[in-house]
């Protein structure tokens, strides 16, 4: 059984209704006993709007992946703890090159652009624990430029295209030029988040503190300011649009800041209190760890923020400065990455190794307690019926919308680290079983696949 | 009917023009000739010979003993049972075959060695109930007469009409293996002249040395006996180096000489080998004019080399060849000059004759033809049928139908030359057989000895056969392949098939069809050597003449015998038109054609099927009585006859596929094994054993006879499972099947049953995993559309259950133990005729077939449905993908009557066949994709 409050906004399920998932869940398979952590929310097998029905599984990597890029528009590079960079062909799911020279796992990766008289250019900047760092063309394969021996290992990176230069994070501030020449250096600090803010000021997320660090044209580094209204240490640090910036922190604050006026615009503390409140010990052991409120992942599509808050998820309107939507047990474990598709649609990837798929939908009308949308939330495919007494007690409640599980992709049997979508071409997703796995529209594929059929056919000139 | 020959015939005797022909006329091969004779019964058993299965005998002409038999094959006392190989042995080399000129022809100094071609005849003694295909050749041996030793090798079976109707893939078969012992002979032979000349180049030195001290000894004693003798005698070993050496030119020429024969294909790298071989040799004897370098040790031999003539002097002059047969024993010996007797050696073995690599590179391949051979010819002619079928289906073959690619080439019309040694297997020669030329061209004769023309009934049937034939394919066979009928036959049986005769009968059976049939437009009008635009309009005519004269006539015409010498020539000029006609295709048909026949008159005739090439005139062919011995039947199990070998695939059959049974299929009680069959179930001794129920997952190819075994297990399931149809429909429609279960053998033997529906298995297999007893990943339900697995208790099990759970949208899961399938529902009408519990069917080779049917003709639609392009693709540029969309579904289910889950099927296999099509060997760098669809599961149970 469900509750929806307000005030802090959470939904938590009921000791009842988890157990009752969970009988669900294994009888589904004709199994009692053997999980007891079997997948809190599943969905089932029917999932109409999935629309990712044919997968190709793209192996190489001998490690866990963690770093995926986009470098154009049909490729990306893939990124892990071997010390391997992959460049993969979505389109076809060809392994295109292989970038080898990292002796250790890398720990940053970003595309830079170099624009040239007639063609865009994007290569590949990575960072690893072997503390070097390297330059990267996609297209040749070739390690264009390197730098070793750093003084530690670079944490984050950063491209300035407008002044073409980029920043290395980590231990000290780098900044560099295109041909990999050191410009300026500040040490100590311990830089875990780098993003660009206008007027060529940088905010480095360092620990509990946001810096505010002016990077002109006269490329020297200064910090101007320094934010400390976060409680814990800083886990994300996003731009939100031209003039807001976000960050978010371990202990689950959620601040969302100016970034011309570099000001606390908004503070929302993430606590899922509540759950305190119930006696869940026989599922979830004791009261709510610290990472179980954990910003890990903040993304935005402008109007949006979506925090991956623990094993929730969290929607944030940066309008209205509320809560739109949330789910505080979106998956079975912490969600490492996610993705605002649309501004009702978003994508979430989990150590549990699953990626779902989210819709927000407006909450039915208290007046049909049973709607199809909210039935549509607990509905385990055919075992509904075992599901104990409907679901109701809706609470109305203003400006909160629902998060309804609209799919998710079941593959990687380890965490899965990151995803990479690619719209209609489909979407990647590597984890820590080594594997990257490329989803794709069957049907779009099939498609694709009669065209070149017939092209083929046409060649040829007849079977 | 459109198989019928007599309707078509009479529709042609019109004219043509005037009946227009049938727009979509059956292809050939795919039609069902009837049987001819309509109260005779196809199955009645006519032999009662006295071996119980066809075997291939391999039989010398010693020069010592007569006839005698080498070898049978296979090389067991029991298959050819009371049968007397040795009388046998004496009926088919009897045919005086090697009755060829020998020695010098005129005008040449030298021996010649007589390049012969093969010849081909059949032979029967109905007495004996035995036929044989007997296939002449000829060694060369240089202890021999006249340097030949004949032999031939007969395969022998009780049915005639198999003999006949499989002239063509017989002569094909033992034309390799006649080239590839001939190659290994021509080695040896080569070896031994080299020894011989070294010899002889000895002894000459000895011999000149001899003399000089003679000489110098005395020239009063110049004129004395022994001097003469002497100088006799190196004149003699002088002629004898120059014979040798000329003969080491003859062989060495052997590969440039144009061959008549079309079957003749031979290794291209062997035989460049060969030829630089022998060039090499030749240029070094041709070096050593006169060798004197001998001198030093010529004392030694003197004791015993240096009064032994006597008796040789005086055969010099009639018979040179003497010569070249005196005994000789190597490291440089003397020559002795005395003749050997004929009884005294020891004839060379057929193992020295050729090189042992050669040697026993035939018999495998002989061995290889005896098992393809088995069977009876209705189960021969079906399987060539399924063939041609199949090949027709290339692009879908790969879903259902077991591969084919290994044996099919020499079906194809390309051949490849076999090669003991193992040189390139690319060195296929595409079969466009060069003309076999049956007569010299006319203009050719007039040039040579040949001044008459022929007389029209032999020139008719020799256009006629040229029609029937093909075009180009006439054999010549060169006057030393005369073939002797062997006398006694003619009068007790009516089966002694030397050429002509066959023919005769074949014309007795369609008398009137050879007629109409020569009116058929001939597409190839030039086919004939003689370019007679009058040549039509004596055909008619003469066909029946041909019948009763054809035997006389061919006599004699063949009665002329060109010399060697002058056959070369011809022949020459033949391969220049060779070198011409190579362009044209015409199909590998063979006629090959005795015109030369000394006694008996028989030259003889055959006729094959014409596939393909001129469709026209299959219709209403000639070649129909050939065929009618096929009924569309499952031949099989309504024939008793020569049941050792009824199973299996034969052609596809290696020693490696040995894990099962082999399963009769008269039956499947289990097998009557015979002891050629050994090769086929090498692993017998496994029987009842797990492996037994599952051939799959050894890596081997799985063979038709693990297939048809398989069947057995499919029919069981589907009686036995209710769900059985949902099953199948999973694995039809590409979602993963999981067998669970505790027991191995029960597993694998549902999985091997199961196995038959998993389209596009891979040759070996690949799709399917017989037995896992690991939790699986994603990437193994990519590879596995079948997959066997153990169910174990222990915590491994758990992680196994957790994968089933993890990935249950991809599975089915049947559970081989409770006996339930959790599958999504399927409720489609696609499968019910291969999944009835109630079927009627009872014997799993039937179901099989059953199965093949139904799955083929899946296949047909998935590949109708694949190339249809609008179903996949907008018409127009205004369509969206929801047009195309509603037409695919609109054609789906209205105009092949598919509901939503039989749709799947065929969606599925499409994209098998475009995957196949887009990647024929799935080389593609990029990983493979997976499909599936989220539906729910239900759970299935008795």
């Amino acid at each position: 059984m469900e509750t929806y409050q307000t005030g802090q906004h959470f939904i938590s399920a009921s000791r009842f209704g988890v157990l009752c998932l969970q009988r669900c869940s294994s009888t589904r398979l004709g199994c009692n006993k053997w999980l007891l952590d079997f997948p809190v929310l599943c969905i089932g097998e029917e999932q109409p709007k999935n629309c990712f029905t044919e997968l190709q599984v793209l192996k190489g990597h001998f490690d866990i992946v963690r770093f995926l890029v986009q470098i154009d528009d049909f490729r990306c590079a893939s990124a892990g703890d071997d010390g391997l960079v992959l460049v993969w062909n979505v389109e076809t799911g060809e392994r295109l090159q292989e970038l080898r020279g990292h002796s250790q796992q890398i720990t940053a990766i970003t595309t830079i652009t170099c624009k040239n008289e007639v063609t865009l250019n994007t290569s590949l900047i990575t960072a690893s624990s072997d503390r070097s760092l390297s330059l990267w063309d996609p297209d040749t394969g070739n390690r264009v430029q390197t730098i070793s021996d750093l003084h530690s290992s670079v944490k984050c990176l950063l491209v300035l295209e407008r002044l073409c230069v980029w920043l290395s994070g980590g231990e000290e501030l780098c900044v560099w030029n295109r041909d990999f020449q050191l410009q300026c250096q500040r040490p100590n600090h311990r830089i875990t988040a780098l993003i660009e803010l206008p007027k060529n000021y940088i905010a480095a997320a360092m620990d509990k503190k946001i810096s505010k660090i002016s990077a002109d044209s006269s490329l020297s580094v200064a910090e101007i300011r320094c934010l400390s209204d976060h409680q814990d240490q800083i886990r994300a640090l996003i731009n939100v649009n031209d003039g807001l910036f976000a960050s978010g922190s371990h202990m689950g604050e959620l601040i969302l800041w100016n970034a011309t006026e570099w000001n606390l615009l908004a503070y929302e503390h993430i606590l899922w209190e509540e759950s305190q409140d119930y006696n869940q010990t026989e599922i979830r052991m004791g009261a709510p760890k610290p990472s179980e409120m954990s910003i890990q992942h903040l993304t935005t599509n402008g109007n949006l923020i979506l925090a991956a808050v623990g094993s929730g998820l969290y929607v944030y309107s940066v309008q209205t400065r509320s809560v739109v939507a949330y789910r505080k047990v979106a998956h079975d474990s912490n969600v490492l990455h996610t993705m605002l598709l649309s501004d009702c649609e978003l994508m979430s990837c989990s150590e549990d190794g699953s990626v779902r798929m989210w819709e927000i939908q407006d909450l039915p009308l208290p007046a049909e307690p049973a709607s199809s949308g909210f039935f549509g939330m607990w509905s385990f495919g055919r075992s509904n019926k075992q599901s104990g007494p409907p679901s109701k007690k809706v609470i109305d409640i203003p400006n909160i919308r629902m998060l309804e599980l609209t799919g998710d992709l079941i593959g990687h049997s380890g965490a899965v680290q990151m995803f990479v979508s690619f719209t209609e071409k489909g979407l990647v997703t590597c984890s820590a079983d080594h594997l990257l796995i490329l989803w794709k529209n069957g049907e779009r594929q099939s498609r694709l696949r009669s065209l070149a059929l017939f092209q083929k056919l046409e060649e040829r000139g007849g079977l | 009917m459109i198989g019928s020959p007599d309707v078509v015939a009479f529709a042609k005797e019109d004219e043509y023009g005037q009946t227009s022909p049938d727009p979509w006329p059956l292809p050939e091969e795919f039609s069902v000739p009837l049987y001819p004779l309509a109260d005779s019964n196809p199955w009645a058993k006519t032999s009662y010979a006295k071996f119980t299965k066809d075997f291939i005998l391999i039989s010398e002409f010693s020069e010592q003993v007569g006839p005698q038999p080498l070898l049978t094959i296979p090389d067991d006392p029991k298959v050819c049972g009371t049968f007397d190989l040795n009388y046998f042995s004496l009926r088919i080399m009897s045919v005086d075959y090697q009755a060829s000129f020998v020695g010098h022809p005129p005008g040449t100094g030298y021996p010649r060695l007589s390049f012969v071609e093969d010849s081909r005849v059949v032979l029967g003694d109905s007495k004996e109930g035995a036929f044989a295909y007997v296939h002449h050749l000829t060694l060369y041996d240089l202890e021999a007469r006249g340097f030949v030793r004949p032999f031939c090798m007969a395969y022998v079976a009780a049915d005639e009409k198999k003999i006949m109707l499989q002239f063509q893939e017989l002569s094909l078969r033992f034309s390799q293996a006649s080239e590839c012992l001939k190659a290994g002979n021509r080695r040896a032979f080569a070896k031994e002249l080299q020894r011989k000349l070294r010899d002889l180049e000895y002894t000459h030195s000895v011999l000149q040395r001899e003399e000089g001290l003679q000489r110098e000894a005395g020239p009063q004693s110049m004129y004395s006996a022994h001097a003469v003798e002497k100088a006799n005698e190196l004149a003699n070993v002088e002629k004898s180096i120059f014979e040798h050496r000329d003969l080491l030119k003859q062989i060495s020429s052997y590969h440039r000489r144009p061959r008549r024969d079309p079957h003749a294909v031979t290794c291209q790298k062997c035989v460049d080998e060969c030829l630089s071989e022998c060039e090499e040799l030749l240029n070094k004897y041709a070096k050593i004019a006169y060798p004197c370098g001998y001198s030093e040790k010529a004392g030694k031999g003197e004791d015993g080399q240096g009064h032994p003539r006597g008796q040789g002097e005086d055969d010099d002059d009639d018979e040179e060849e003497e010569g070249v047969k005196r005994k000789l024993s190597y490291t440089p010996q003397l020559i002795k000059a005395k003749s050997a007797k004929c009884f005294d050696k020891r004839l060379k073995t057929l193992q020295e004759l050729c090189d042992k690599t050669f040697y026993e590179a035939t018999v495998a391949l002989l061995k290889e033809t005896e098992r393809s051979f088995r069977g009876d010819l209705c189960y021969l002619y079906t399987r060539r049928l399924d063939k041609a079928l199949q090949r027709k289906q290339r692009v879908t073959a790969f879903l259902f139908e077991e591969d084919l690619s290994e044996d099919d080439e020499d079906e194809l019309g390309t051949l490849r030359p076999f090669c003991a040694v193992n040189h390139a297997v690319d060195n296929y020669v595409l079969l466009n057989p060069p003309p076999i030329v049956l007569t010299p061209e006319p203009h050719e004769l007039d040039a040579l000895e040949r001044p008459e023309h022929l007389d029209p009934a032999s020139e008719t049937s020799v256009t006629q056969e040229s029609e029937l034939g093909l075009g180009e394919s006439h054999l010549e066979s060169s006057p030393s392949d005369q073939t002797l009928e062997t006398q006694e036959s003619s009068e007790e049986t009516k089966g002694s098939f030397s050429s002509d005769k066959s023919g005769v009968g074949l014309a007795e059976m369609q008398q009137g069809l050879v007629s109409m049939k020569s009116e058929a437009p001939d597409p190839d009008p030039d086919s004939d050597l003689t370019p007679d635009p009058n040549h039509n309009l004596e055909r008619e005519s003469s066909s029946e003449e041909m019948e009763t004269t054809a035997g006389e006539d061919e006599g004699e015409t063949g009665g002329h015998q060109t010399p060697v010498s002058l056959l070369e020539v011809v022949s020459e000029l033949e391969a220049n038109r060779e070198e011409e006609c190579e362009g044209v295709s015409g199909s590998e048909l063979l006629a090959p054609i005795d015109t030369a026949c000394c006694m008996a008159q028989e030259g003889f005739l055959y006729e094959a099927s014409a596939p393909e090439a001129v469709p026209r005139l299959c219709q209403n062919s000639h070649l129909q009585p050939s065929q009618t011995l096929v009924v569309n039947q499952e031949p099989q199990a309504l024939l008793p006859l020569q049941d050792d070998y009824t199973v299996g695939s034969p052609c596809s059959e290696s020693p490696v596929t040995g894990l099962e049974l082999p399963s009769g299929l008269l039956g499947d009680a289990v097998s009557r094994t015979s002891a050629e069959d050994g090769s086929d179930c090498t692993m017998s001794a496994s029987t009842g054993s797990d492996q037994t129920a599952s051939p799959l997952g050894y890596g081997a190819v799985v063979t038709l006879r693990q297939r048809k075994k398989a069947g057995q297990g499919a029919l069981r399931f589907v009686r036995q499972y209710p769900f059985a149809i949902q099953a199948l429909w999973c694995l039809l429609s590409g979602r993963t099947l999981v067998v669970l279960g505790a027991d191995e053998g029960r597993v694998r033997r549902l999985v091997a049953a199961l196995a038959l529906f998993v389209p596009a298995p891979g040759k070996c297999g690949e799709r399917v995993q017989a037995w896992l007893s690991c939790p699986f990943t994603l990437t193994d339900l990519q590879r596995w559309k079948l997959i066997g697995l153990q169910r174990v208790a222990s915590p491994l099990g758990s992680s196994m259950l957790y994968s089933l759970s993890r990935y249950s949208r991809y599975i089915s899961i049947l559970d081989a133990d409770q006996t339930t399938l959790r599958c999504p529902p399927y409720r489609g009408q696609l499968l019910t005729n291969i999944a009835d519990h109630r079927t009627y069917i009872r014997r799993g080779s039937t179901y099989f077939l059953h199965l093949q049917s139904t799955l083929c003709h899946l296949a047909a639609k998935a590949f109708l449905f694949t190339f249809t392009h609008h179903l996949h693709l907008p018409v127009s540029a205004t369509e969206g993908p929801e047009v195309v969309e509603s037409r695919r579904r609109c054609f789906l289910q209205e105009q092949l009557g598919l509901g939503e889950e039989d749709s799947q099927i065929l969606l599925y296999l499409s994209q098998l066949i475009t995957q196949q099509y887009l990647q024929p060997n799935g080389s593609s760098a990029a990983a493979p994709s997976f499909s599936f669809n989220y539906t729910t599961s239900i759970l299935y149970k008795i």
